[in-house]
């Protein structure tokens, strides 16, 4: 926080590392015991049944909210304490800007980062800027809406925009909030594609929510199970969830998963 | 069929909303001729004669006194103060809505105070403004800006806050700082609910207006509404009502045309 210059020392360590991490609110405790570590170019799903702490755990590495106990490092350095330029991110809903056409959307990242003061870039660098959008918007299928206003696009549409706007500027680490609960089936599927062949090409590291158990199998290269361990019948509350599971999953789809997902169904 | 469930088709919509206009003029004509018959010097519900008599001379003649046509002196006076009021209004309520839906320290400065303020009655201050800036325009402005201003300024507060939180999360992780925020992601989405809001307070804007024109004034649509009323002149204050009417009914339907216009984005999305 104190040097501008990137420490790279740690290049090859875990690009995420959360430490005794426990989150709880007065009266209501909602994680203990998290610890995780997570390589770059992982993607990391995480399932759990609702309420179990999973979308507060995505909030505490926002930086939108801040642990009771224990530290959130990434490359090596504590969290600062709010939303910053190395997690980009995608919810569910809301993640456009509705004011701004498809292309605006996804520009105004550039912008944003070049002219901290007028917000806008100008002349030469912008017709480069938009080039770089335009290609963006190729690249997920969005070119031919490039003047459209979000609120006309589908659902599948503006997740694939919310996803070119946040890759746009490069994050290291891409967190997704339950980015296709709200997709139909058929749209599922191909966002599922698209957020495939991403991280691979840009070398993503991706942690993504979800309560479907089988797109957790499908997507990731590793699923995180939440669950609480701890349960006093007398008052819910009293303890949080932890990590229950963490499995490897095989990029081989075709063969040996779907006995692990029943087995794991069963026990979850 | 239930009745509920039976609608007017668009030919049926435009009778059945012209049959109470109609209806009402016939009640007044039916009136004023019985009472004229009665009297022919009855001044309380003229004819179409002495209206258009009225029309003629406060709307075409320059006035004998002063060689203004008044009509449109006082339109020019009002919407003058209407217009520098609610401009003021809007400008303070903007600035001070993003700053303090924003900004939780601003907020906690400042929110409570402009709580409190809200709650006074605007004309109970009237002679306050009265004494401490004089009979000119200003202290009909200054009504104005009180009457609308707070209204407007916790309008905007709320705009800001119900923008969703997932928004302002996004922009920081597009690396922006608060200025940038509320410049980029703020400032333009509220915009059109500022006018919004302008347009709802143009009705207390009117009121405020007429109420400050009434007490002390030399021109303007309040003030000749006031003034002809010491001759009973009914014959000049109901067209007077049905321009300022007419006025705010144009006014009103200008700030929704604008807002479309300018904010195409807007609308379908609420």
């Amino acid at each position: 926080m104190t040097s501008g210059t990137a420490q790279t020392g740690d290049s090859r360590g875990a690009l995420i590392r959360v430490s005794q991490l426990w989150k709880s609110y007065p009266g209501t405790a909602v994680l203990e015991r998290i610890n995780l570590v997570v390589e770059r170019n992982e993607f990391v799903t995480v399932v759990g049944a609702s309420g179990c702490g999973k979308t507060t755990f995505f909030k505490l590495l926002l930086g939108e909210e801040q642990p009771t106990r224990g530290t959130i490092f990434v490359a090596g350095k504590p969290l600062a304490p709010e939303p910053g330029k190395d997690r980009g991110v995608v919810f569910q809903r809301y993640s456009v800007f509705p004011h701004l056409t498809v292309l605006e959307n996804v520009l105004v990242g550039l912008e944003l980062r070049r002219s901290k003061f007028l917000c806008r870039s100008f002349g030469r660098r912008r017709r480069d800027e938009i080039e770089q959008c335009e290609r963006m918007l190729e690249r997920v299928g969005l070119l031919s809406s490039a003047n459209a206003y979000p609120d006309a696009l589908s659902g599948g549409m503006q997740q694939r925009l919310a996803l070119s706007q946040t890759l746009i500027t490069g994050p290291e680490i891409l967190l997704l909030d339950e980015p296709f609960g709200a997709l139909d089936p058929g749209i599922r599927a191909d966002m599922h594609g698209l957020v495939r062949e991403l991280y691979s090409e840009l070398k993503l590291t991706v942690l993504m929510i979800t309560h479907d158990l089988s797109e957790g199998f499908r997507l990731g290269t590793r699923l995180l199970v939440f669950d609480k361990v701890r349960v006093d019948p007398h008052e819910p509350d009293a303890y949080g969830a932890t990590i229950t599971y963490d499995v490897p999953v095989s990029r081989n789809r075709n063969n040996g998963n779907e006995p692990t997902i029943a087995a794991l169904e069963s026990g979850v | 069929m239930r009745l509920i469930n039976q609608r007017p088709s668009r030919g049926a919509a435009i009778i059945v909303a012209a049959l109470p206009f109609a209806a009402l003029v016939v009640i007044y004509l039916t009136f004023s001729d019985i009472r004229l018959e009665a009297n022919p010097q009855d001044k309380l519900l003229p004819s179409v004669e002495s209206f258009a008599d009225a029309i003629q001379r406060m709307a075409f003649e320059p006035s004998v006194r002063t060689g203004k046509i008044l009509l449109w002196a006082d339109t020019a006076a009002s919407l003058q103060r209407l217009f520098i009021g609610i401009g003021v209004s809007a400008l303070a309520g903007f600035t001070f809505g993003v700053l303090n839906g924003m900004i939780p320290w601003f907020s906690a400065a400042w929110s409570p105070l402009v709580r409190v303020l809200s709650m006074i009655p605007p004309i109970a201050i009237l002679p306050i403004l009265f004494i401490m800036f004089g009979l000119g325009e200003l202290s009909k402005v200054v009504l104005i800006v009180f009457g609308t201003a707070p209204f407007i300024m916790r309008d905007m507060e709320q705009r800001v806050r119900e923008l969703p939180g997932e928004q302002i999360v996004k922009a920081q992780t597009l690396d922006a700082n608060t200025w940038q925020i509320a410049v980029r992601v703020v400032a333009p989405q509220v915009m059109p609910r500022l006018m919004d809001a302008v347009r709802l307070s143009l009705g207390a804007a009117w009121l405020f207006l007429i109420a400050a024109e009434a007490i002390a004034s030399t021109e303007g649509l309040g003030y000749r509404i006031f003034l002809v009323r010491r001759y009973l002149a009914m014959d000049v204050i109901l067209p007077y009502v049905a321009w300022i009417t007419l006025l705010a009914f144009l006014l009103d339907a200008a700030f929704r045309k604008l807002n479309a216009f300018l904010f195409p984005w807007y609308g379908t999305n609420r």
